[in-house]
């Protein structure tokens, strides 16, 4: 697993506040379009072989008419000790030293052993070549790359983002702080549920909202120490 | 032939007048009275033997169905995984089920070759032959599995640690598919020069007999110029020693690697340290049910019935039931930790597999594994062919159903519900596997028609057993 050597490069984490989440979905839109996630069409969504990088989950309680509803946005939680990774045999893969768990498309050789070891099942993979309808490929993000197939794919917390919002930090001669990267996800949430920065600087506000006493992980008892952090509902 | 022909129909007469047997303890191993020279006589004379209808039959149909799997793996490489029934959270079904069920299959041969071999049981001189063909022609089947299930099988090579020109990237030693590459291409390598190693002097003498000029000029340039000096046999006993005490660590360190695959996850019902042992008593348990199955048909169709005979078949009931009663421990030891560790994912799975919508699959694996070889202990039922042939057929059902229980109902279920799926072949998954059996029977009836399906050599060691 991973070899938490100490570094002075960013931390990348993610809150979620779970008393904010309406369950929209913009997240979900804004991921597929920032990440070029390809459309599987209902047939194949049926077989469960839909790509998303990002799922609102729902969970009822109670009994009708007392219900009650709740969400939690599910993406790759980018465990510092993922299960993903030792399991790749090429590597395809890994965890930088900027805590994210990285996927290499051009190196995948897609055995699914990855998603299979995920206790999220946050990955997906590409059971086909996919097809976008003309003109939509025009809609392209240029920045990621799109995915054959036979190659799993997962959230990259917005890795080409990531990249952008560090040279632009390295170009002002400064640390990044909050604000340099906003993944898709984070900057159109409607209801600001979501939060993204650098948890090893203690000034950056995912540092903060992570040691609030509603800060969860999710299967935290997997020992994955995950890098997503959902604040609970209050009741 | 028909002085052959005669021989069998009076062997019962013969044995009595001129050898007296022994001890009462003990059988002699060649029923017949064989002599060297008609040993020799009953093997060659199969090779020269024009095929029989039976042979080109089964040959055909088993031909048909491999060509049939070629065409799956065909198309499934064209289109995409897409064309198997697996999703998001269901990654592994046939494709690796049938995987473990050949390697498994293979480990009989090679526990008959090497461990009896080092243990002096002389009664595997009869059925080594055949059974080290078959675990070669089983690693086949088995090695074609991981390179089809992949995304991209065409860059299959990236899980080999060759020297490339990408930096430093090297393959992953952590994963435990890098290290059943080594286990598998080890157990090919070391398996395939053990089975040739021991045919080299059967292939001596049937240059020496054959007629035909192709199999002259096979046996010749396979028979590596043997003259069976005394110079020559001291090396080949030699290296064959050496070579069974290199393989007898394969019986077990590859189905653990390959357990691994699953014991080094996190996913209940995968997670789980008994699986080395438990593994490689049930690759052994069904291997010897699939040597019992072949060679019930061979001994029948070559009418070899005097040199596979009655008692080989009963030791491998026994081997069966032993083998076959560690995996049944090996269950109850499952259900056992599932409720003792208060872990509910591990209780939740063993509740899953026998009650959940795979149920039948489990119990299926249940009856054929732990229930069914128990009528070994019945001396009636390990002596009778018709039985032993439909139980080992049985146990490799259940078999082929454990290792498909194991991979498809822990993935099925993950933790959580929201990702919970289901699966279902498709008519492609089901061809290839067909088409993976297809392509053994076709290269052991092949094996059947080319090499000496008896080691003769060795039975003329133990052609005097138990006779004076």
């Amino acid at each position: 697993m991973s070899e938490t050597t100490p570094t002075n490069k960013p931390q990348w984490a993610m809150v979620i506040d779970l008393d904010r989440c309406t369950g929209c979905e913009a997240c979900v839109v804004a991921c597929n379009v920032e990440n070029n996630v390809a459309t599987v069409g209902a047939e194949e969504a049926a077989k469960g072989r839909t790509i998303n990088w990002i799922r609102i989950e729902r969970y009822f309680e109670g009994e009708y008419p007392d219900v009650r509803v709740k969400f939690r946005p599910v993406m790759c939680q980018h465990c510092e000790e993922a299960p993903c990774e030792p399991v790749c045999p090429v590597y395809a893969t890994y965890h930088t030293d900027e805590g994210l768990n990285a996927q290499v498309y051009n190196r995948c050789v897609g055995t699914r052993y990855c998603a299979n070891n995920c206790p999220y099942t946050v990955r997906s993979f590409n059971f086909f070549d996919h097809v976008w309808d003309a003109p939509l490929q025009k809609a392209w993000n240029p920045e990621v790359s799109v995915r054959s197939r036979g190659v799993m794919e997962k959230c990259t917390f917005c890795v080409q983002r990531i990249k952008a919002g560090e040279a632009k930090a390295k170009d002002e001669n400064r640390d990044v702080k909050d604000g340099d990267v906003t993944p898709a996800c984070v900057q159109t949430c409607p209801t600001k549920a979501m939060y993204f920065g650098n948890i090893a600087d203690p000034t950056s506000e995912v540092a903060k909202l992570s040691k609030s006493s509603r800060a969860t992980k999710l299967l935290e008892d997997l020992g994955t120490k995950p890098k997503v952090i959902y604040l609970n509902e209050g009741e | 032939m028909a002085a052959a022909l005669e021989q069998l129909t009076h062997t019962e007469s013969k044995h009595e007048a001129s050898h007296e047997v022994v001890s009462a303890l003990r059988q002699p191993l060649i029923e017949g009275d064989k002599s060297y020279g008609e040993v020799t006589e009953d093997i060659c004379s199969l090779l020269d033997k024009k095929p029989g209808v039976g042979w080109w039959i089964a040959f055909l149909s088993s031909f048909v169905v491999m060509s049939a799997g070629v065409v799956a793996t065909a198309h499934t490489i064209n289109t995409g995984i897409g064309t198997w029934g697996l999703n998001k959270t269901v990654g592994w079904a046939f494709d690796i089920t049938n995987f473990v069920f050949w390697i498994g299959i293979g480990h009989a041969g090679t526990f008959i070759s090497a461990v009896l071999f080092l243990f002096n049981q002389k009664w595997r001189t009869s059925v080594n032959r055949s059974a080290e063909a078959m675990t070669l022609f089983a690693v086949m089947c088995a090695g074609i599995f991981p390179v089809i299930h992949m995304g991209r099988p065409w860059l299959f090579y990236w899980i080999l640690p060759y020297p490339n020109q990408r930096g430093s990237l090297w393959v992953n030693f952590r994963s435990p598919l890098v290290w059943d590459f080594f286990a598998i291409s080890t157990y090919f390598i070391i398996s395939a020069v053990f089975w040739y190693l021991g045919l080299i002097p059967d292939l001596a003498t049937a240059r020496d007999r054959t007629i035909s000029k192709f199999r002259r000029g096979l046996y010749k340039v396979m028979s590596l110029g043997w003259n069976g000096s005394n110079r020559t046999w001291s090396r080949y006993e030699t290296v064959y020693l050496v070579l069974a005490a290199l393989a007898t660590p394969l019986v077990l360190s590859v189905h653990s690697i390959v357990s691994f695959d699953f014991a080094t996850s996190v996913i209940p019902g995968w997670h789980s340290t008994i699986f080395p042992p438990y593994f490689v008593a049930g690759a052994v348990f069904s291997g010897f049910a699939m040597v019992m199955t072949l060679m019930i048909a061979v001994r029948k169709l070559l009418r070899l019935e005097n040199y596979i005979t009655v008692q080989h078949l009963e030791n491998m009931c026994k081997v069966t039931l032993l083998t076959g009663s560690i995996v049944s421990l090996a269950y109850l030891t499952e259900i056992f930790i599932g409720f003792y560790s208060g872990n509910p994912n591990e209780s939740f799975v063993i509740i899953n597999r026998s009650l959940g919508s795979y149920a039948w699959a489990f119990w299926t694996m249940v009856t054929c594994n732990a229930i069914v070889p128990q009528l070994f202990w019945s001396k009636r039922i390990r002596t009778s062919i018709p039985a032993i042939f439909v139980l080992s057929i049985l146990v490799n059902v259940g078999m082929w159903f454990e290792r498909f229980v194991i991979i498809v109902t822990s993935l099925h279920r993950d933790f959580l519900p929201s990702s919970w799926a289901s699966y279902t072949p498709t008519l492609t998954e089901v061809t290839i596997m067909f088409g993976s059996f297809g392509m053994f029977f076709t290269f052991f009836l092949l094996f059947l028609r080319l090499f000496p399906v008896i080691s003769m050599s060795e039975i003329k060691g133990v052609v005097h057993y138990a006779r004076r």
